[in-house]
């Protein structure tokens, strides 16, 4: 994910059709404001936006030879695909190996754990946040949520020699090249973002609610548990696909945590290596490029709706 | 294959350890007597997520700012580090770079994704067309830095070009292009990138928000013979003000950050870095963890009064409502 979440956004931002139009008052307004060049203009743009993706995606099913002979256009005229490169690229065999199938179960090993736990943690304090009672409770609710200011590249430094400083005896807790250093720093990082935006949800529950299952005898784990988490869903839904996202599509953490090898680097930090080692490998890199993009191209057109709620509460209002 | 079943295992057994951490602070808080279980329950909960800030990065980002007055042995130096910022002749052109993103890329991206929501707004086929633009937004950095790469591709002009862009200008009977390494120019090029990726995101937010202009004032507009610019200018820009200020100042700190298109294309080399991609280069790279600090520490001061502002504006139109 690109956007790094800025400014969090009020539930209804989350829970809105913010991005549909009201359609019967737009249906009365018939004309647009449209015209002839505007038109064109529309579509000289989304084929600019397209033709760079598509191009990429065609070399990557042209045979080796192919692609350095000549360039993508010029496909209709030979017309030859293989799925070659794709086998090639996500083989683990051979030294010259781009072994992307790895990298691929790295990102997956990485995100999943990367995800989850933030998600819990944050839905824990924003639970307290919107229904605990104690002092300095907003006071620490701001801090928090002002915390979102502090670029991730201020605690990288301190954060990878706290991680190898951490000892207990000879025992090294968190040692590099695990996946354990990025679960961790990626966990740290989503917090104030998703400690904001699900107290905002959640402290809009209904208390009546909450004060029924008080008055049946339920604790705040049941309460939390039972009541607050499904009642919750879309927001952690919103939340959980743009914090899946932006790990999937990380490379600054990954460099700095994962140590680089074979047995813990995602695929972004593979791919970017390759076009640093092996630049002109196009029959590589594109497919490569292709596997790495797989994963958010399905849940961007599969999950379109929540991808623009997350992203809209990662980056604005409703 | 057997690889797979051990990172598998990995993920298992840290879900598993995670899931013990927190169904003992459950236990522990539902255990807890009476009378101080409420009190648990507040600590309890929310002690994960405050130590976990704590360490991991109200400490750290602390540690920063001392790190930044100091040298590569640790020792402090005073302003040394902020001297070799703005005196040396590359440092210098990384600040200038910066600028540069963090002045084009906003306005080119929110300008361009404006545009194209007037000109699809209730167009047929609205849904896909806007699909086509945002689909980038998906898409990581690094591959979209690998998707640029291959259209700035270049060959010398006796040989075929595989990348689109030198083709264009050889079809125009032009030379080749080093896109990528002439500098200054080839900046503009990484830049593109990044207007690239966030037009989608300054398109969907704007098109909700030109959606939620009223049809009233539009159709007065209309009646009082307006023609598209004049509706344009007077009615759907001043209407989407708001949502206008909040894309502008969300991608002027996305820019700021930037880093992995850098990364993957130049590397920061033939004068692109940018200041997120130099304070890696220092801290990580080249040994200079004082170095790298302060320029994390400028791009801090640099993100703070813009975010602060989006934070006023955000508030601002929440009141409206």
């Amino acid at each position: 994910m690109s956007t790094t979440p800025a400014i969090p956004a009020a539930p209804e931002a989350v829970l809105a059709k913010a991005a549909e139009p009201q359609i019967p008052i737009a249906r009365r307004v018939k004309q647009r404001l449209t015209s002839r060049g505007a038109t064109a203009a529309a579509i000289i743009i989304a084929v600019i936006w397209t033709v760079p993706t598509f191009g990429l995606f065609i070399s990557s099913l042209r045979p080796e030879d192919n692609i350095q002979a000549n360039g993508w256009w010029n496909v209709l005229g030979d017309l030859e695909f293989t799925t070659k490169n794709y086998t090639d690229v996500l083989a683990s065999a051979g030294g010259s190996a781009s072994n992307l199938g790895q990298y691929f179960i790295n990102s997956l090993a990485i995100v999943i754990p990367a995800t989850i736990i933030p998600l819990v943690i944050a839905s824990m304090a924003a639970y307290i946040f919107a229904w605990g009672r104690f002092r300095g409770k907003d006071t620490l609710f701001i801090f928090i949520f002002a915390l979102q200011i502090v670029p991730l590249q201020m605690a990288l430094i301190p954060l990878l020699s706290l991680f190898i400083n951490l000892k207990i005896g000879e025992f090294q807790l968190l040692p590099s090249g695990t996946y354990a250093q990025l679960w961790i720093a990626h966990s740290i990082f989503a917090l104030p973002l998703a400690i904001f935006l699900l107290h905002n949800f959640i402290s809009e529950i209904p208390g009546e609610v909450i004060e029924a299952a008080r008055v049946d005898g339920a604790g705040h784990a049941t309460i939390f548990w039972r009541i607050v988490l499904p009642l919750s869903v879309p927001a952690i839904a919103a939340f959980g696909i743009f914090q899946f996202l932006w790990v999937w599509n990380d490379l600054l953490v990954a460099l700095v945590f994962s140590g680089g090898t074979a047995d813990v680097a995602p695929i972004t930090q593979r791919l970017a290596e390759l076009t640093g080692t092996r630049g002109d490998e196009w029959h590589r890199l594109t497919a490569g490029a292709f596997v790495s993009m797989i994963v958010p191209l399905a849940v961007f057109f599969g999950l379109q709706r929540y991808f623009v709620r997350g992203l809209m509460a990662g980056g604005l209002k409703g | 294959m057997e690889d797979v079943g051990e990172k598998l295992v990995q993920v298992v057994i840290a879900l598993a350890i995670f899931a013990a951490i927190i169904a003992l602070i459950m236990l522990l808080v539902d255990r807890a007597p009476k009378t101080f279980r409420d009190k648990a329950t507040i600590i309890g909960f929310l002690a994960p997520a405050v130590v976990l800030l704590a360490i991991g990065l109200i400490w750290p980002a602390i540690q920063t700012t001392y790190l930044a007055f100091t040298d590569r042995n640790g020792s402090p130096n005073g302003m040394d580090n902020f001297v070799w910022m703005f005196t040396q002749p590359e440092a210098l052109v990384t600040l200038r770079n910066t600028l540069l993103w963090v002045v084009l890329v906003p306005l080119m991206s929110t300008g361009i994704g404006l545009a194209y929501a007037v000109f699809i707004d209730r167009a047929r086929g609205e849904k896909a067309l806007k699909a086509l633009v945002f689909m980038p937004m998906a898409i990581s950095m690094v591959g979209a830095g690998v998707i640029w790469k291959f259209m700035y591709t270049y060959r010398g002009a006796e040989r075929e070009q595989i990348g689109l862009l030198n083709q264009i200008l050889v079809w125009f009977g032009g030379e080749p292009k080093q896109f990528l390494l002439d500098a200054p120019e080839n900046t503009f090029f990484l830049i593109a990138v990044m207007v690239w990726i966030q037009t989608g995101f300054a398109m969907v937010i704007l098109s909700a928000a030109i959606k939620g202009i009223p049809t009233e004032i539009v159709e007065a507009a209309r009646l009082d013979g307006a023609n598209g610019r004049q509706q344009f200018f007077s009615i759907t820009v001043p209407s989407i003000r708001g949502a206008l200020i909040v894309v502008v100042t969300t991608i002027t700190i996305g820019t700021l950050k930037v880093f992995d298109i850098v990364r993957t294309m130049t590397a920061g080399n033939f004068e692109t870095s940018v200041v997120a991609n130099e304070m890696y280069t220092q801290a990580f790279r080249a040994s200079e963890p004082g170095r790298g600090a302060a320029l994390a520490l400028i791009l801090f001061l640099m993100v703070l009064p813009i975010v602060l502002y989006n934070a006023r504006q955000l508030k601002k139109q929440r009141e409206i409502r």
